[in-house]
């Protein structure tokens, strides 16, 4: 008697939890107020309340040799892996090669004097604090296709 | 008091002296299996220290630091944990380092490092010595899976090349010399070569 009561309390109790819980997701509705208006933007053109599956991770270009400028001042681009390198208060492990002190001996491109140089145009005796910080300008590359199709064409001085 | 615990030391100096009636064979077999479970449980109790686990009981911010670098995440899921790199893989060598390892006890009951901001300010000062350790053994725990011998240099970057075939080859720079912060932040670096 008592099993059988048992049994019938457990057997309420599910019923009760899968019929709440097919009930319970809140399904989606197409809503005027968030379409895009056919606007494509970088997450593609998709509605507002799509998710688009993401794109694979692109690698980044291991290593090779200096790749050409685009323009003139263009903060030339990383072409080597930069996976954990620390740049922070501590510890800068670009400078590790690209200063001054260790450029000779690492073979890799000296960073040029305006990294001195403060604001107000003043030199510095090291690294000014404002270009401390290397991957605000200088960045790693990949292969990868441009997003939005541009017929930029690099100056023929530097090529 | 003092009488008392002479006379019992006598009494213990006398059974151990005087040959047991127990078989020969029984002897042994207390020996042999004796044996076999303190060794086992010497070396299963060290093995414990080396566990992860373990070592975050006081260590947690650094064992925390390792999960973004190539030795605990990678392409083929082979990873290094602390001990792998922190003690040696020698059994003497192991032995000197745990016994040497129980002074960090007095450092966990007085508090040396128990807040971010003491270990911050202590970080040089234990990176120094874990630098020094492993220059010392021409860092053995690295060579441990990273043979010099097994290198293949096409395989490498010029760089890579270059300081591996002359100073590594050579003997006169030994892996830490560069390789330092591979799996951890890095303390202030002010003053160590080639920073």
């Amino acid at each position: 008697m008592k099993k059988q009561i048992v049994a019938a309390v457990l057997f309420a109790c599910t019923s009760a939890f899968l019929s709440t819980s097919a009930l319970g997701t809140p399904e989606s509705k197409p809503d005027a107020e968030i379409n895009n208006g056919g606007v494509a933007s970088l997450r593609g053109n998709v509605e507002l309340n799509t998710q688009q599956q993401p794109e694979a991770l692109k690698k980044v270009i291991a290593d090779r040799g200096p790749i050409e400028r685009q323009y003139v001042h263009q903060p030339p681009m990383i072409p080597h892996n930069i996976r954990h390198y620390e740049v922070d208060l501590n510890a800068n492990k670009c400078l590790s090669c690209h200063s001054w002190k260790n450029a000779r001996e690492s073979g890799a491109t000296k960073i040029s004097p305006t990294h001195f140089e403060t604001r107000e145009g003043m030199t510095l005796s090291d690294v000014s604090p404002r270009r401390y910080f290397c991957l605000q300008c200088h960045v790693p590359q990949a292969d990868a296709a441009p997003l939005v199709e541009n017929e930029f064409k690099p100056v023929d001085a530097l090529n | 008091m003092f009488k008392k615990l002479i006379a019992w030391l006598k009494q213990m100096w006398l059974i151990m002296r005087s040959p047991s009636s127990a078989s020969l064979g029984f002897i042994l077999f207390l020996g042999f299996f004796g044996g076999i479970i303190f060794w086992g449980g010497f070396n299963t109790g060290m093995e414990a220290t080396n566990t992860e686990a373990f070592c975050s009981g006081c260590h947690a911010p650094i064992v925390e630091e390792i999960q973004e670098t190539i030795h605990y995440s990678n392409r083929s899921g082979v990873r290094a944990i602390c001990s792998d790199c922190h003690v040696p893989h020698n059994w003497t060598d192991k032995m000197i380092r745990k016994v040497q390892a129980s002074k960090e006890l007095v450092a966990f009951a007085m508090g040396t490092i128990d807040t971010p901001e003491k270990f911050y300010e202590r970080r040089r000062h234990l990176a120094d010595r874990e630098w020094a350790r492993m220059k010392k053994n021409n860092s053995q725990e690295c060579r441990n899976c990273h043979e010099f011998a097994f290198m293949d240099f096409s395989e490498q970057g010029p760089r890579s090349v270059s300081m591996h075939s002359t100073a590594l080859a050579s003997g006169d720079k030994t892996c830490i010399d560069c390789h330092k912060g591979i799996a951890h932040k890095l303390p202030d670096m002010q003053g160590v070569e080639g920073w």
